[in-house]
């Protein structure tokens, strides 16, 4: 199996879906010839020409509006916000219009169309350039929201978000861009709502997506070591969420932790957490716990992110406050 | 080609269901029918028939909560629109859009919208599909003046000037943005100034001239359709009736309105239908065909089922 890059399986799923699904275009800004901030787009521009790659204005609204439009009538945008944040400056067309189109019309119409964006602190962005917005979405009936961690997961919910016919809120997180995995070669696709256990363990459920995926495999890895077997599952899809997958975890190992880059503060801790006290009560022999962003915007310096985000040593921490 | 006289007869009648339409709704609205808020479009009925008249079927519509009257004129059904207003499952939405949401995709129109200037870049994005699958479909979006100071609109000039969309945008200047007169909110009131200055071809026309305006937008889609676009209609008219049910309309006088009465649409129309031979017996004869499409949505939608509670839940995805 190759091992490539989070953005090369990225740009893969974009290439091998266009190529079978002429309906399929990009629209983004410098996704053309620059080939997209982090290179997403990279070359495609060369295969499939400025018409289905379609470099914009700095106008969120209009071109994601655009997308709303061209789907309507029998397109299939792919759109590429710069960042995460700029979602906020085209907050209407997703939330007001794309989630609800389809519903006010009483299903005659449908809105295939993909919101790609990357999120996420890490790399001193300010925190204008560093959010994560999954919750805000997730609470909008008519989204469907995925995050993957590994490149294999990226080219297949790409793939998947490609072809479902609904909104997608495609989330990357930009310092994911360049780690490398194995990705299966041919047409292969990850199914939307079904969560993965990226490593078995019996004594604790960890929960998390993304980013903070890796830091938990990486906690996890530290936890064995003093005899704290983890069980760690990505998400992948935050709505609609895999709680089967989360409850018969649990049911196993009576501890959970739920980590995620996102702030803590009504974030998707507080769901999961909600929900298996509503689903399966008696499954935990101790308090949950969660792990989220501190409640300040999120700053520059290195020392003050780091603090302000969840690292691994914060989720070796939490674990073993729970031994 | 411009409307033949025997066309206008039509397009006098089809102007008439609107008003009636909208008289039917209002009436309902008294009588605690109507759930949520009702826009009218009284007094512009002539930009909806003038305009979506002169278009094909498959050209794409989107307009906003005050676009019964568009909605209508570009094929929705009466019947299905009625109940919409009365929240049926036979509305066109099922029950679940209401007033500000009519939706029919299979006469091309893609949706009203209660965010004023929202359905603005559906239509470009509905005209750029247009172009990547070779068709000559144009799209038409209708709007108002008060919609032209969201940044959406302004974003959108921008993208359908640089695309190059078979778009054509018409403005229903009504003088009021909501409760409020235009040029005190508006920098440039005269919008296809604006419009101009995007690189639009823009024209300003008199929006209560049915045919005027049918000419106009039949012109324009001819050139869209050939690569041309894209094109900027102010259309000048007035809102007979306040902004919603229950706006108390202190921002003009009743002279004002009566004034305007003078000038509308209907009056206009039938005035130019008896200088071309009609008879006072013909206009009567329309207004009571006219009369009867009401009569018939309302047994309709009246006597329709409301929609099961189950059905709340479904329809958000495919």
């Amino acid at each position: 199996m190759p091992n490539i890059t989070y953005v090369q399986a990225l740009n893969e799923a974009l290439r091998e879906e266009m190529k079978v699904d002429p309906r399929i275009f990009l629209m983004g800004e410098d996704i053309g010839h620059h080939g997209g901030i982090f290179r997403v787009t990279k070359d495609l521009i060369d295969e499939f020409g400025v018409d289905r790659v379609r470099d914009t204005p700095i106008s969120e609204s209009s071109f994601v509006g655009l997308g709303i439009g061209a789907a309507m009538v029998g397109m299939r945008p792919v759109v590429e916000l710069l960042f995460m944040d700029f979602a906020l400056v085209a907050a209407d067309q997703i939330v007001n219009q794309a989630a609800k189109l389809r519903y006010m019309s009483g299903g005659t119409v449908s809105i295939p169309m993909v919101v790609r964006a990357q999120q996420g602190g890490g790399r001193g962005n300010g925190a204008q350039h560093s959010q994560s917005f999954e919750t805000w979405f997730a609470q909008v009936p008519g989204l469907i929201v995925v995050a993957p961690s590994t490149p294999a997961d990226a080219k297949g919910l790409l793939k998947s978000s490609m072809r479902t016919g609904n909104p997608v809120i495609f989330i990357e997180h930009k310092l994911l861009y360049n780690t490398k995995g194995d990705v299966p070669e041919g047409d292969y696709s990850i199914p939307i709502g079904k969560a993965e256990i990226k490593r078995d363990g019996r004594d604790i459920t960890i929960v998390s997506y993304s980013r903070t995926l890796l830091f938990a495999l990486e906690a996890a890895e530290t936890l064995a070591q003093k005899g704290i077997e983890a069980e760690v599952i990505d998400l992948r899809t935050i709505e609609p969420l895999d709680m089967p997958t989360i409850l018969e975890s649990i049911k196993g190992t009576g501890r959970l932790l739920v980590v995620h880059e996102a702030h803590n503060n009504c974030g998707l801790g507080a769901e999961i957490i909600a929900r298996v006290y509503e689903q399966a009560p008696d499954s935990l022999i101790m308090p949950p716990r969660r792990l989220g962003a501190k409640h300040v915007p999120i700053p520059m310096a290195e020392s003050l992110e780091d603090s302000v985000l969840p690292q691994t040593a914060d989720i070796v921490n939490a674990v073993e406050a729970m031994f | 080609m411009p409307l033949t006289p025997e066309r206008l007869q039509d397009a006098y009648r089809q102007m008439l269901v609107i008003r009636k339409f909208e008289e039917a709704i209002r009436s309902l609205y008294q009588q605690g029918k109507i759930r949520g808020s009702f826009h009218p479009c009284v007094g512009q009925e002539a930009t909806a028939v003038g305009g979506c008249w002169a278009l094909r079927q498959d050209d794409y519509l989107t307009c906003t909560y005050r676009g019964h009257g568009q909605a209508i004129a570009k094929g929705l059904s009466v019947r299905a629109a009625m109940a919409e207003m009365l929240g049926k499952a036979a509305g066109c939405s099922k029950g679940k859009g209401g007033s500000m949401h009519f939706t029919d995709p299979s006469v091309g129109l893609l949706g009203a919208n209660a965010i004023v200037a929202g359905g603005v870049p559906h239509a470009a994005g509905a005209a750029l599909a247009s172009r990547l699958q070779k068709k000559d479909n144009v799209a038409i979006a209708y709007f108002g003046e008060g919609a032209v100071n969201q940044g959406v609109f302004l974003e959108s000039l921008n993208l359908a000037v640089i695309w190059k969309l078979p778009l054509i945008l018409v403005c229903e200047n009504n003088l009021y943005s909501e409760m409020s007169p235009s040029h005190e909110t508006t920098s440039v009131v005269e919008t296809y100034k604006r419009a101009e200055g995007f690189g639009f071809k823009a024209v300003q026309i008199d929006g209560n001239d049915v045919e005027a305006v049918y000419n106009t937008v039949e012109t324009v889609a001819a050139k869209a359709r050939a690569g041309g676009g894209p094109f900027y209609i102010e259309a000048m008219t007035y809102r007979l009736w306040g902004h919603m049910m229950g706006d108390p309309e202190i921002y003009r006088t009743k002279e004002e309105v009566a004034k305007a009465k003078e000038n509308e649409p209907i009056v206009r129309c039938g005035k130019r239908l008896l200088e071309l031979g009609c008879s006072d017996a013909d206009l009567t004869r329309l207004d009571a065909e006219a009369e009867a499409v009401i009569a018939d949505a309302l047994e309709f939608a009246e006597t329709s089922p409301a929609p099961p509670p189950a059905d709340a839940l479904t329809d958000v995805f495919i």
